[in-house]
Parts: C-alpha cells; structure tokens; sequence
C-alpha cells in the first residue's frame, strides 16, 4: 500500500477556487458601481437646460406655479400675496416633463388657451384628455408605431373590456410624462423596471386601483408564489411578457389577457422556442443579430437563463461529437470481439 | 507469476459508496440536464419535475463531490491522482497504442493495476481532469444558476448568467461524454463484467 500523500490537484483546486472567487468578487463590485453610475445620469437630469426648448419661456407661464409645490399670487380682494400648495396631482415636474416625449410641446397645444386667466374659470377642469390615437391617429410621421394596432390591442383587452370608457391610455401613459422606451433604451433593466413601474402604479396601489373598482386589490406576492425565484422573475421580465397577448408587428404588446389565460409553463420561456424572444428581447434581438451575426447576437442579449441551445451550432456539434464518439466505441467492440 | 487468480483489495468501502453514488447521481443529472435542455417539446421528463430533480441531484452532488475531496485529501487513495510529470507523453502514447494495437494482439498491458499504480497513465489523466477540472466547474456553475443573483451580471459584452449557462452545459457535455467512453473500458477486464463486480466488491481481478 501506498501511504505517499502527495495531493497536489486537491490543493490545485483549492487555490483556484480561492482565486476564483475572489475575482468573482471583484467583477461583481466594478459591475454594480458603473451601473449605478449610469442610471443617476440617464434617469435624473440633473439641471435642465431651457434654451433648448423652444417653446420652454411660454411654459413658465404656467410651470412657475404647476412646477413647484407651492404657488403665489396677489389677491386683489384683499390686496395681499397669499402663498398656497399646489395639489400634488397638478404638479408638472421640470425634470419629468423636459425629458418625456412631448418635451417640445407647449402647454396650450393640449390644454385650453383660457389657462391663461388666472384664476383659472371652473369650467376649465372638465376639459376632456386628448387620448394617444386623437393626435397620432393617421399619423404618417409614426406610422411605424402602430397606433391604430395599439387602440385595437388596448380596445381587446381586459383593462378595456372590464372598465369601458373609464379606462384611458392615460391610466398607464401619462402623456406629460411617457419616455419611449423599449425601442431606444440599451438598459434592459430600465426599459423592465420602467414597464412594470406601470402596471404596479395600481397593481401595487389600493388609492389608484380602487379609482376603477371596489374590488379588494390581490397582493400580487402572494398571487404569484408559485413562481419560483420570484424575486428574479419580477426584475429581468416585464409583466407583460406573461400578461399580454404578443403580435410579431408590435414591438410593445397592448393586448393585456384575463389572469387565466396568463403563462404558466417554465417552458414557454425557459426553451428554445422562448416567448421571450417575441417579447422582451424583440427588439434587441432584430438590433444584435443584424450587427453581429446571429451566434454573437444571439449571446449578447442579456436573456437570463432560457438556455445556450437558442445556438443551433452547439447542438450540431454536441451531436457530431457523440455519435462519433459512439462509432469509435463501436468500431473498438466489435474489433475485440472478433479478436 | 500467476495472473490468473490474483485479486487486489483495491476499492476501499468509502471509495465504492462515492463511486456508486457519484454515478447514479450523474446519470440522473444528464437525463435529466437533457431534458431541461431539449423542453419544449419536452423529453424524458416534465420540465417541472426535471428541473427539481436535477436540483436535488444538483446540491447532492456537491456534497459526494466534498466527501470525494476530502477522502482524496486525508487517505492513500489520493496518491492515485497525482500525474507524475516525467515522461507523462511517452506514457500516454504507450498505453493509447496498447488500447488501439497492443489489445487485439493479446499482448500484456504496458501499465498491469497493482497496489500502487490504480490507474493506467490514460485512465489516471481522465480521471484528473474529470474529477478536478471538470466535476467542480459543472458543480460551481450550477451553483450559479441555481441563485442567479449571485452570478456575475456581464463579462466582456456578454451576459454573465448566459455564459455560466453555456460554460454548465459545455462541462455537463463532456462529462457526458467521458462518461460513455469509461462505462465501455469497463467491460476490458478479465471478462467483460468483471470490473464493475470489482466496484461492488472492492476486489480486482487480474488478467
């Protein structure tokens, strides 16, 4: 017997599994802290610069009082300036609206031109709220945003079908607000967080989901503690990729379905035949496989864990190795039986 | 010397029960890997329950993988895995002529098993690559994949999560396929089944 202990692979082991955690550690760092980085500068502007506006003078007109907390006038009754608070649902951020879609708008584009008396008459707040297909309805410059197919998805589903004219498009897009996303945002994470922070302004709100039912709001944690890693789930896919109805034409799907016809399979995403690849990568993935080919393309979107067999190529390989690998297995057998 | 009745206690108890654990837990693990691999339309298994099993067999795995290292560490048994580095060429060109020439021609094996040398200089490589390389890559990646939040976000340009799960599956491949080449050296022994009666009783009978 030999009692010569001379273990040299397991301390091998060892000390790469030292190092390798330790460099680990030290990718892990360097990653969060650049990402974080990038979100401050991207999400919050930090000073607007009005110049760039043109119709942003004009504006002041209104955000000196709709863009602050409080607003002061002279009250010509009593000849004093009064100081009050603004409502919180009439305040118009600077920094919200300067970056949103329809930054370059004047207020009066929408709202009356009566706004300009102050204070403002009564009647003013029964103004009706232009919806998106109002102004882009036949709009040849979006054409490519699919405005009707939007109304027609938004018109079937459940929101739409369920609350009729109570619920608007404004009820998920603030037009003051709204910053296209999917289509421009390289920050999958944002466009995702950007997306659920949507359904969640009344999934995860009783003040704002019960402005459209009486209903008991469900807690959407315990509805979905079937899923597991529930918590991964919520940050790297949107809502709408189990939710909502997808059509290859429309980048964003609109088409929101009853709870039970919701995706419930692991394997509708986690597979080769991955819904995802019609949903939350679609747009990525048109982008990559175009300018990289369709491998590296395909291995750049960051699509957690619905497997490498998206590569064709690496099932062709693993196949060809194997059945050669069973021939010379083969080959050897029958050699040595007739040996 | 007499060849024909010599037998060597060469599978020490605990070896044996790592030995069989470790195989019913790997080919567990690739039935059910495959069917995680190839869901929809699913084989072999229901993706669910696949998925669960090859956790299970997963964490199990990482604990005869421990018990494996550590008996390795503290008894004999591990001198068996240290690759002598002189003449290493030489002696794997030797034994892979014998496995390709030498044993049709009945001739001796250039390395016979004794107490000393287990494994042949082939089967002494494999084994270290597959048991310290390979083995704890799968188990770490899978560990990766298993809380995907600890895994590394990105790594030159591609997603960290993606690349565990390409480098798992690589690993789970050639594991696989190591796998199917040892199961048929087992059958040159004595007769064709008497090496895998050696890993149940402990005992190697010699040519």
């Amino acid at each position: 017997m030999v009692y010569k202990t001379n273990i040299r692979p397991a301390w091998v082991v060892l000390v790469l599994l030292v190092v390798f955690s330790l460099a680990f550690t030290l990718v892990k760092t360097s990653d969060s802290t650049t990402s974080e980085k990038v979100q401050t500068e991207k999400i919050i502007p930090t000073k607007i610069d009005l110049s760039k506006f043109k119709n942003a003078a004009e504006n002041e007109n209104c955000l000196k009082c709709h863009g602050q907390s409080k607003y002061t006038y002279e009250n010509d009754e009593s000849k004093k300036t009064v100081t009050k608070r603004m409502y919180a649902e009439l305040i118009m951020s600077r920094d919200v609206f300067y970056v949103s879609n329809h930054r370059q708008f004047k207020c009066t584009d929408c709202h009356s031109e009566d706004y300009r008396t102050f204070p403002h008459a009564g009647n003013l707040r029964m103004e009706a709220k232009a919806n998106c297909i109002d102004c882009h309805g036949g709009d040849e410059k979006y054409a490519k945003f699919k405005f009707e197919q939007i109304e027609s998805e938004f018109q079937a589903s459940v929101h739409s079908e369920k609350h009729s004219k109570d619920f608007t498009c404004w009820m998920c897009h603030n037009a003051h607000t709204y910053k296209i996303n999917a289509r421009t945002n390289e920050n999958l994470k944002e466009t995702i967080t950007y997306d659920n922070l949507i359904c969640l302004n009344c999934h995860g709100d009783i003040n704002n989901y019960q402005l459209l039912t009486d209903k008991k709001k469900p807690n959407i944690l315990q509805k979905h503690e079937w899923l597991p890693n529930q918590a991964s789930h919520f940050t790297n896919v949107r809502c709408i990729e189990c939710h909502a109805k997808n059509e290859d034409t429309l980048v964003v799907a609109h088409h929101i379905m009853p709870k039970k016809m919701a995706v419930r399979k692991c394997e509708s995403c986690h597979s080769k035949n991955s819904i995802l690849y019609a949903s939350l990568y679609k747009h990525q993935v048109r982008e990559n496989i175009q300018k990289e080919g369709l491998f590296r393309g395909l291995l750049m979107v960051d699509a957690t864990t619905i497997g490498p067999d998206k590569s064709n190529m690496l099932n062709v390989i693993s196949i060809i190795i194997f059945s050669l690998t069973l021939l010379v297995i083969i080959i050897h057998a029958v050699l040595r039986i007739k040996k | 010397m007499n060849h024909h009745s010599e037998r060597i206690y060469l599978y020490p108890v605990w070896v044996r029960i790592w030995h069989m654990t470790n195989a019913i837990l790997c080919l567990t693990l690739i039935i059910t890997g495959l069917s995680i691999q190839f869901s929809n339309p699913g084989i072999v298994f229901k993706f669910k329950v696949a998925v669960s099993v090859h956790n299970i067999a997963g964490i199990l795995l990482t604990i005869s993988y421990a018990f494996f290292y550590l008996g390795n560490l503290f008894t004999p048994n591990g001198a068996h895995y240290v690759i002598p580095v002189k003449g290493f060429l030489v002696r794997l060109q030797k034994q892979f002529i014998y496995y390709t020439v030498g044993l049709f021609k009945k001739a001796d094996p250039p390395y016979p098993v004794s107490e000393e040398n287990k494994f042949n200089p082939l089967q002494q490589t494999t084994y270290v690559f597959l048991m310290y390389v390979m083995v704890p890559f799968v188990v770490l990646s899978g560990w990766g994949l298993l809380y995907p939040e600890i895994t590394v976000k990105s790594f030159v340009g591609f997603s960290g999560l993606d690349l565990t799960d390409l480098l798992h599956i690589v690993a789970g491949f050639t594991i696989s396929i190591i796998m199917c080449v040892h199961i048929y050296f087992c059958t040159i022994g004595k007769n064709p089944l008497s090496n895998f009666k050696s890993m149940i009783n402990g005992y190697h009978e010699s040519h």
